[in-house]
């Protein structure tokens, strides 16, 4: 049976994982297979391991306000790897018109703080395997 | 191009893929593996057990760095628990492993154990085999954190690792049957948090009790976090490789692993079967027979294999 196989990355310098965690262990509960990478990843290591892992979704958690650099920058190295149809999700503290931006640029769905967990399960349960693979 | 093409071409994705199909029990792996099979046979396959949190991701880390710097090709096949109640798992071993993910000489795969005991999971056996077909000098196999009687990696793997640290129980633990008899290599990891020599001593006092056999596991005392323990287990694991060569144990371990190899095939075959059986009609009627007690579970199941045997 196939299952669900999630990358929760924390891209960049800052430290806090503790909505990472959250959101990992809500998705295990969830009956998907989850692989954290620890923090302080480059975009480079994340996208190597979601290539190795196979994972259908990579859940960004950021922090630290990078996000405009980090997050395009995981999107565009999936897409030049051939990993284009791998969801992309965020969290974090991201302003909304960030948000817009972000979207544009192929991270699916931003999830800021507060969110319930059963939002962040459903919208991966749902779109996982739905994006086409485009080349970029 | 094929994902088999792609695993002789070196591609990581080919590989990956190549997993994912066994993990999930799809019938193009079965025909994938049967294509690699003949290529499996070269890489020295190491299994790292113990219980969990002793340090065995961290051990695998520093090894894979020391294995890179000798000019190897590396494979990890890091194995977590899957939750029996949700079907989901968290597979943490990545974190202690820093940026070997961008090592291109370096394949790292995580996988969660799905339902099987003893350390490793039904598709832990044919990874390897992958892996050893895409060209890895040296596969480390770390166990989901093991029990006494978690002994199922040694029989896959050609050098048993056992990582232990201090505080977990006196010299009865070390005399206790199970995973500690079947270790090539122990090492009593953490040994800046004190008492790491009793934990040594007690269990080069076991190993003296026992039969001598042609190779003594050597115990050895790391903090693998600090990368002071590497070079050594590396040597050791090297000359217990030339050990199973010269002594023509070798053919004997491939022998065993031939066996388990087949032994698990048949055992998921069989559980596929049992799990078809249990979603058919007869099933129910079988519970209840065993329910009012008209019948034994034993003579229940008999009887359920025999109707679905004539209904081939």
């Amino acid at each position: 049976m196939k299952k669900i196989r999630v990358l929760i990355a924390k891209p960049g310098l800052d430290g806090h994982d503790r909505g990472a965690k959250v959101v990992a262990r809500a998705l295990r509960d969830a009956g998907m297979e989850v692989i954290y990478t620890g923090i302080q990843k480059t975009p480079e290591d994340i996208v190597e391991a979601a290539i190795q892992e196979d994972v259908d979704a990579v859940g960004l958690s950021i922090l630290s306000g990078a996000h405009m650099t980090l997050f395009p920058r995981v999107t565009k190295l999936l897409r030049k790897r051939g990993m284009g149809d791998v969801l992309v999700v965020g969290g974090g503290i991201i302003p909304p018109k960030d948000a817009l931006e972000l979207k544009k640029a192929g991270v699916a769905e931003v999830f800021g703080p507060g969110t319930p967990l059963n939002t962040i399960v459903d919208f991966i349960e749902k779109n996982v395997g739905k994006k086409p693979d485009v080349a970029g | 191009m094929s994902l088999v093409e792609g695993l002789r071409n070196g591609d990581k994705r080919a590989v990956a893929k190549l997993i994912s199909l066994i993990e999930d029990g799809d019938a193009a792996a079965t025909a994938a593996i049967r294509e690699i099979y003949s290529m499996t046979g070269k890489a020295h396959v190491v299994g790292v057990s113990g219980p969990p949190g002793t340090g065995k991701s961290t051990l695998i880390f520093r090894l894979a760095q020391e294995f890179r710097k000798r000019g190897k090709k590396v494979g990890i096949i890091a194995v977590d628990p899957t939750s029996p109640i949700s079907g989901g798992a968290l597979l943490g071993d990545r974190v202690r492993m820093g940026d070997l993910a961008s090592d291109e000489g370096v394949f790292i795969r995580s996988m969660g154990t799905r339902g099987r005991l003893g350390g490793v999971s039904a598709a832990t056996s044919d990874a390897i085999n992958v892996l050893d077909a895409y060209g890895s000098d040296i596969i480390f196999v770390e166990t989901a954190g093991a029990g006494q009687t978690d002994v199922e990696v040694s029989d896959l793997v050609h050098t048993t690792v056992v990582v232990v640290m201090p505080g977990v129980g006196d010299e009865v633990q070390a005399l206790k049957a199970g995973l500690f008899e079947v270790a090539h290599i122990f090492v009593v990891n953490k040994a800046d948090l004190g008492d790491a020599d009793r934990v040594a001593s007690d269990l080069s006092i076991m190993l003296e009790l026992g039969e001598q056999g042609d190779w003594t596991p050597p115990v050895l005392t790391a903090v693998a976090l600090r990368g002071e323990a590497e070079k050594e287990v590396a040597d050791f694991l090297e000359e217990h490789l030339t050990h199973l060569r010269e002594s023509g144990r070798m053919e004997e371990k491939k022998r065993r692993r031939a066996e388990k190899e087949l032994m698990i095939a048949i055992s998921e075959s069989v559980l596929e079967r049992s799990l078809a059986l249990s979603s058919g009609r007869s099933f129910m009627s079988f519970v209840d027979e065993v329910l009012e007690k008209r019948m034994s579970p034993r003579e229940a199941a008999i009887r359920l294999l025999e109707e679905s045997h004539s209904g081939d």
